[in-house]
């Protein structure tokens, strides 16, 4: 088993699903709440991920953050060294490549709250981002632990975007995934099991984790 | 203080509220059937909805008015609506819900409150619940607490009380009274419920079509309906129009004729044959089937019973007796006499029982 790999790999999801949390929540809300006519052009560029090979988009990113690109050259001028094969633009490729796994959940579980719990917090003196802290997210609570796993294990489990914009250094940009591939490239079949397996043991607890939560929901809102 | 709302708003191509009116301290209510615009006016005046035109006011703080542009957000407005699905929040305890539009005040005068108005709402035993684990009559007091501890401007209740049962809405209505008796802001109660009416509020405005058809005490607006679908509403059946054959102001009475029939009504002012409306409710009419003599009501008809039918309770014969009357019997009165259909009976209508509707 690649520990080192894995332990990047664990790194790089904890930090991911952080700044989704960060991004993705305002982000959600907007989605949820907005009465804006072209919402959807919004929403379709946010589910792009869902459908795009992960090597486009992989591709676009290791074009805007590479060294001749003004974002790279900027942040070479800034941290001396650059952002393409590092583990900050993986972080950066990453928060894109799983956005619609938060955002998708935490709109959904928005826009399932109750309007007339939300004009009755208007009422009572709340501002929006009070009633958004004291209604809207604990009414939410399952739908946003649902994206939070959701985008931890798929930034777990990417490998196309990781090789175009990370390439395979590794403790720096060699995730489990990668690890895997190298290990079968190199015959070391067994090395490439177990951490599978590793994998797999993951993927099932995840998806139980989801699951349940849902199905509590359903039951809470059975009368 | 009083409250003042004109609002105008267009809700669809064919129909536009258009009201204006005032709620001075004390219960008032907005009285119409379903889809009169009711609830957007209550919407309109805490600002959850915002009117195409018009001015809102309590006392002399402007809340809307659309000619100076003042438009204050609804967390702005301090005014409490309790919606008729109450919309407690599902997650948080009794004392949280209570708690939730206190932040501006420190912990010792937030408790203070919460604990005083748990108190006069009976509801301090069930602080620690959730709004799942409560009755309706608690969810609603629970409601009423939570928009009262905030010392609203105004109070708006829409149907919150429709759901139960008519002592528990009392007894939650003599608490409001209780709270509001040393405080005196105005109370408006929508309602399309015509006992409630008389039950509860000191004043009355009857919508109809998006427009204030009428407002008075309970008894000035249901008792002289000024218009023929209002009587219906409040409970005239029989509205008929006649002409009036003489009026004598010094007997306090005015005949007139309605369908080949003369019948004596209250003084009317009215000069001989001006068209008269005239309504009496069903309930207030005695039915006899045999001619009855020696009485002081000045209305004797003979007529003959056209069908019967079954209404909540009791049963309303038709009678043809020149018009068409609605007579409203107890089961039990009607199986005694032998009422039926095709069986001649006589009506009798006290004077007093009529009222001239214009």
């Amino acid at each position: 088993m690649d520990v080192q790999a894995l332990l990047l790999s664990v790194r790089l999801a904890a930090v991911v699903c952080l700044a989704l949390l960060i991004i993705g929540l305002p982000l959600a809300y907007w989605v949820a709440f907005s009465r804006w006519r072209w919402k959807f052009l919004v929403e379709s560029v946010v589910a792009l991920p869902l459908v795009l090979p992960p090597t486009v988009l992989g591709f676009y990113v290791l074009m805007a953050i590479g060294a001749r690109s003004p974002i790279g050259q900027a942040w070479s001028a800034a941290f001396g060294q650059g952002l393409a094969f590092s583990f900050e633009g993986l972080v950066i490729a990453s928060i894109l490549y799983s956005l619609p796994f938060a955002v998708q959940p935490f709109a959904s579980a928005f826009s399932q709250v109750d309007r007339g719990l939300l004009e009755a917090s208007s009422i009572l003196g709340a501002s929006r981002l009070r009633t958004f802290r004291r209604i809207v997210m604990p009414l939410s609570r399952n739908g946003i632990i649902t994206g939070v796993v959701l985008s931890f294990a798929h930034t777990i489990g990417e490998f196309g975007v990781v090789i175009m914009v990370g390439g395979n250094l590794p403790g720096v940009t060699r995730t489990v995934s990668v690890a895997i591939y190298d290990d079968v490239q190199a015959l070391n079949y067994a090395r490439a099991n177990a951490t599978a397996l590793v994998l797999v043991l993951f993927a099932v607890s995840v998806l139980a984790i989801v699951y349940g939560l849902n199905r509590r929901a359903w039951v809470a809102v059975r009368p | 203080m009083i409250l003042s709302a004109t609002v105008n708003v267009r809700l669809s191509n064919e129909f536009t509220l258009d009201v204006r009116f005032e709620a001075p301290p004390g219960v008032t209510i907005l009285f119409g059937e379903s889809g009169s615009g009711k609830t957007t006016i209550l919407r309109a005046i805490s600002g959850l909805a915002r009117p195409d035109r018009g001015r809102v006011a309590v006392g002399d703080t402007v809340l809307f008015d659309a000619d100076a542009g003042i438009d204050v957000p609804v967390e702005g407005r301090n005014i409490a609506y309790v919606a008729q699905h109450l919309a407690l929040f599902p997650h948080l305890t009794v004392v949280d819900n209570i708690e939730y539009g206190l932040t501006q005040l420190g912990r010792a005068e937030r408790d203070r409150r919460v604990t005083a108005i748990l108190e006069s709402f009976r509801i301090a035993p069930l602080r620690h619940r959730k709004p799942a684990q409560l009755s309706g009559g608690e969810k609603q007091r629970v409601a009423l607490a939570r928009a009262l501890v905030t010392d609203p401007r105004a109070l708006l209740l829409d149907e919150p009380l429709s759901a139960l049962d008519h002592a528990t809405q009392t007894r939650i209505m003599d608490d409001l009274r209780a709270w509001n008796r040393e405080r005196r802001r105005p109370v408006l109660y929508v309602t399309h419920s015509h006992r409630e009416v008389f039950a509860l509020g000191e004043r009355v405005v009857v919508l109809e079509n998006g427009r204030v058809q009428m407002q008075g005490t309970p008894h000035e607006v249901l008792d002289s309906p000024a218009h023929h679908r209002l009587a219906t509403v409040a409970g005239f059946e029989n509205v008929f129009d006649g002409t009036v054959i003489t009026s004598r102001a010094d007997l306090g009475t005015t005949m007139c004729r309605i369908d080949g029939v003369e019948v004596e009504v209250p003084y009317s002012g009215s000069v001989e044959g001006a068209p008269i409306k005239v309504a009496v409710r069903a309930g207030d009419i005695l039915l006899a089937t045999q001619e009855p003599c020696g009485l002081s009501a000045r209305n004797l008809l003979s007529g003959c019973v056209q069908s019967l039918r079954r209404e909540a309770g009791s049963v309303v014969a038709r009678v043809s007796a020149g018009p068409g009357f609605d007579v409203r019997l107890t089961p039990g009165a009607c199986e005694s006499l032998g009422v039926e259909r095709g069986r001649d009976v006589w009506l009798v209508i006290k004077t007093y029982s009529w009222r001239v509707v214009a």
